[in-house]
C-alpha cells in the first residue's frame, strides 16, 4: 500500500495498552480504543470510571504511564525520566498533536482576560501563525456557525454557560482540528442550556468529525454516536453500536449503570 | 521661616528636591530588582528542582524575617569588607568602598524582592488551572502560555499585592540614608542640624513621601483596572 493510503487507512486515535494511576490509585487499568476517521464515539460510564482520563491521555494533559498513543498514525513518543515515571520524549511533538486533536472542557475554560474574539484567535494567530484578518475572519464565521455573532467583542463573564460553551467549541473548531475530544461538555450547564450545546455538537458529528465525547446524555449519545463505550473501573466493560450497548446490553454492570441512567 | 526652603544657596529647597529624586531614583531602581528576584524566586519555589526551591525558601524566609536595616548593614559592611579583602589578594592594603548608591539600591531590592516573591507565588498560584490547560490542549507551547496567558492572569491578582510591595520599598529607601546616601530622609536630617528647624523639615519631607505614594497608588489602581478587563464585578465582592 502507498504511505498517503496507509495515513488514511490508519485510525483517527487509536489507543493500546493504556495505564495511567494517580498515587496508589489506578485509574485506567490497560485500555485499548480506536476511533475511525469521521467516527464519533461516545465514552460513558459511572464517576470515577476513568473516562476523563482516558480522553485527557489522548492530548497529553495527562502523562499515561504505560501504553501507546497514535494520532493518524503518528505514536506519541514517550521516554522513562530518571525517576522512571512516563515522560514525552519530545515536547514540540506533543504541540504538534495538541494542535490537531482540539479539546472542549466541562468548566469551558475560555480566557477570561479576552473577549470571545481573541479567544478564538489566539491560536490560530500565535500558533499557526495566520494573519490577524485571515483569522479574524475564521472566527467570525465560526460564530456565525454556533450563533454566537453578536457576542464576538463580550467576556466571558458576560455570557451564560452554554454560550460559552459554544464559543469555546468555536476556539476549538478554528484550529482546524483533526479529532475533537468533548470532556462532560454540558456537565455544568444548567438543564435549559444543554440543548443548545449539543445542537452544535450534532451538526458537527453530521459534517464528518471525529469526536470522542465523554457524556453523561445518553438520548444523546444513543442518536449521535457511532460507537458507545462503557467504561468501568478503568477498564472497557463493553463496546458496540449504540443499539448494542443500549439496546441488549451484554455485561450486567453496564446494564445497572444504564437503568440507573434510565437508559434500559 | 518657609524661606529656608526656598532655592539656591540660601534655602534647602534644592537640596531636598535632589534628595526626592535620589530617593525615587533609588525606590524605582530597587523595585525592578527585587521584581527581577522574586519573579525568579517564585519560579523556583513553584517549579524548580529541590536546591532551587531551598534556596529561594532560605531567601524569602531570612529577608523577610530580619529588619530592613540589618540587611542594609550587612551588605554594606559585607560587601565592602568582600572587596577590601579581595583588593587585598592583589596587593592594595587600603580599605575600598562599593558606592553607597549600588549598595542601597541593591539592599531595599533585596528585601523588596523577598516580599515580591511572596505576592507573585500567590497570584500564579490563584490562576485557574483550566486556563493552562486549555492553552496547552490548543498546542501552545511553554513561553507562549506564559506570555499571553499565565501572566496577565497572574497580573491580576499580583496588582494590589505589588503595590504594596512599591510603597514598602519606597519607604524603606529611607534606610540607606543610614549609608550616607543623600536621599530624601538625609538631605532632610542635613537641614534640620544646620537650621534647627526640625518640625519644618521633617513635615516637608513628609509631604513629598505622601505625594509620591498617593501619585503611585494612583497609578496602580489604574493598573488595576486595566488588568481586570474581563471580571465580573459582583456586588458582594
Amino acid at each position: 500500500m502507498p504511505p498517503s493510503q496507509a495515513a488514511i487507512a490508519a485510525p483517527a486515535v487509536q489507543i493500546d495498552g493504556l495505564h495511567k494511576r494517580f498515587g496508589d490509585n489506578e485509574v485506567l487499568k490497560g485500555v485499548s480504543l480506536s476511533a475511525a476517521q469521521g467516527e464519533v464515539v461516545a465514552l460513558i460510564g459511572s464517576s470515577g470510571s476513568g473516562k476523563s482520563t482516558l480522553l485527557r491521555c489522548i492530548n497529553l494533559l495527562e502523562i499515561p504511564d504505560d501504553g501507546r498513543v497514535l494520532i493518524q498514525g503518528e505514536e506519541i513518543a514517550m521516554k522513562k525520566d530518571r525517576a522512571g515515571r512516563a515522560q514525552p520524549a519530545d515536547r514540540r511533538q506533543v504541540d504538534r498533536i495538541r494542535q490537531r486533536c482540539g479539546m472542549v472542557f466541562q468548566n469551558f475554560n475560555l480566557w477570561t482576560h479576552m473577549t470571545v474574539l481573541e479567544n478564538i484567535i489566539e491560536a490560530p494567530v500565535h500558533v499557526l501563525g495566520q494573519n490577524r484578518e485571515e483569522a479574524v475572519a475564521r472566527a467570525e464565521s465560526l460564530l456565525a456557525k454556533v450563533g454566537l455573532s453578536t457576542k464576538r467583542d463580550a467576556y466571558p463573564s458576560q455570557m451564560s454557560g452554554g454560550q460559552q460553551q459554544r464559543a469555546a467549541i468555536a476556539r476549538m473548531l478554528a484550529m482546524g482540528p483533526q479529532v475533537m475530544l468533548f470532556d462532560e461538555p454540558t456537565s455544568a450547564l444548567d438543564p435549559e442550556l444543554v440543548g443548545e450545546v449539543l445542537r452544535v455538537m450534532r451538526d458537527l458529528a453530521t459534517e464528518g468529525a471525529t469526536m470522542l465525547i465523554v457524556t453523561h446524555e445518553m438520548a444523546f449519545a444513543r442518536e449521535v454516536a457511532h460507537k458507545v463505550v462503557f467504561l468501568h473501573q478503568g477498564r472497557i466493560e463493553e463496546q458496540g453500536t449504540p443499539e448494542e450497548v443500549f439496546g441488549n446490553p451484554k455485561s450486567e454492570r453496564c446494564r445497572q449503570f444504564l437503568t440507573r441512567e434510565g437508559q434500559h | 521661616m518657609l524661606e529656608l526652603l526656598s532655592y539656591g544657596p540660601t534655602g534647602w529647597g534644592d537640596e531636598i528636591l535632589a534628595g526626592a529624586g535620589m530617593t525615587l531614583m533609588v525606590a524605582v531602581l530597587a523595585y525592578l530588582v527585587g521584581l527581577v528576584a522574586g519573579s525568579l524566586t517564585a519560579a523556583a519555589k513553584l517549579a524548580g528542582p529541590a536546591p532551587l526551591r531551598w534556596l529561594a525558601a532560605s531567601y524569602t524566609t531570612i529577608v523577610r524575617g530580619v529588619p530592613a536595616l540589618l540587611v542594609i548593614w550587612l551588605l554594606f559592611f559585607g560587601g565592602n569588607g568582600l572587596v577590601t579583602w579581595m583588593a587585598g589578594l592583589f596587593g592594595y592594603g587600603g580599605r575600598v568602598e562599593l558606592p553607597a548608591f549600588g549598595i542601597g539600591v541593591l539592599a531595599v531590592g533585596t528585601v523588596s524582592g523577598a516580599y515580591a516573591a511572596e505576592v507573585i507565588r500567590g497570584a500564579v498560584q490563584a490562576v485557574p488551572k483550566g486556563q493552562l490547560e486549555a492553552a496547552r490542549a490548543l498546542g501552545m507551547h511553554r513561553l507562549l502560555i506564559l506570555r499571553r496567558i499565565l501572566v496577565p492572569q497572574a497580573l491580576r491578582f499580583a496588582l494590589p499585592g505589588l503595590g504594596n510591595v512599591w510603597q514598602m520599598t519606597l519607604k524603606d529607601t529611607t534606610l540607606v540614608s543610614v549609608i550616607t546616601l543623600a536621599e530624601l530622609m538625609r538631605q532632610a536630617y542635613m537641614a534640620m542640624q544646620s537650621t534647627r528647624q526640625p518640625f519644618l523639615f521633617y513635615l516637608t519631607a513628609a509631604l513629598i513621601y505622601l505625594a509620591m505614594t498617593s501619585l503611585s497608588d494612583m497609578g496602580f489602581r489604574w493598573a488595576g483596572r486595566r488588568a481586570e478587563r474581563g471580571v465580573r464585578r459582583t456586588a458582594t465582592a
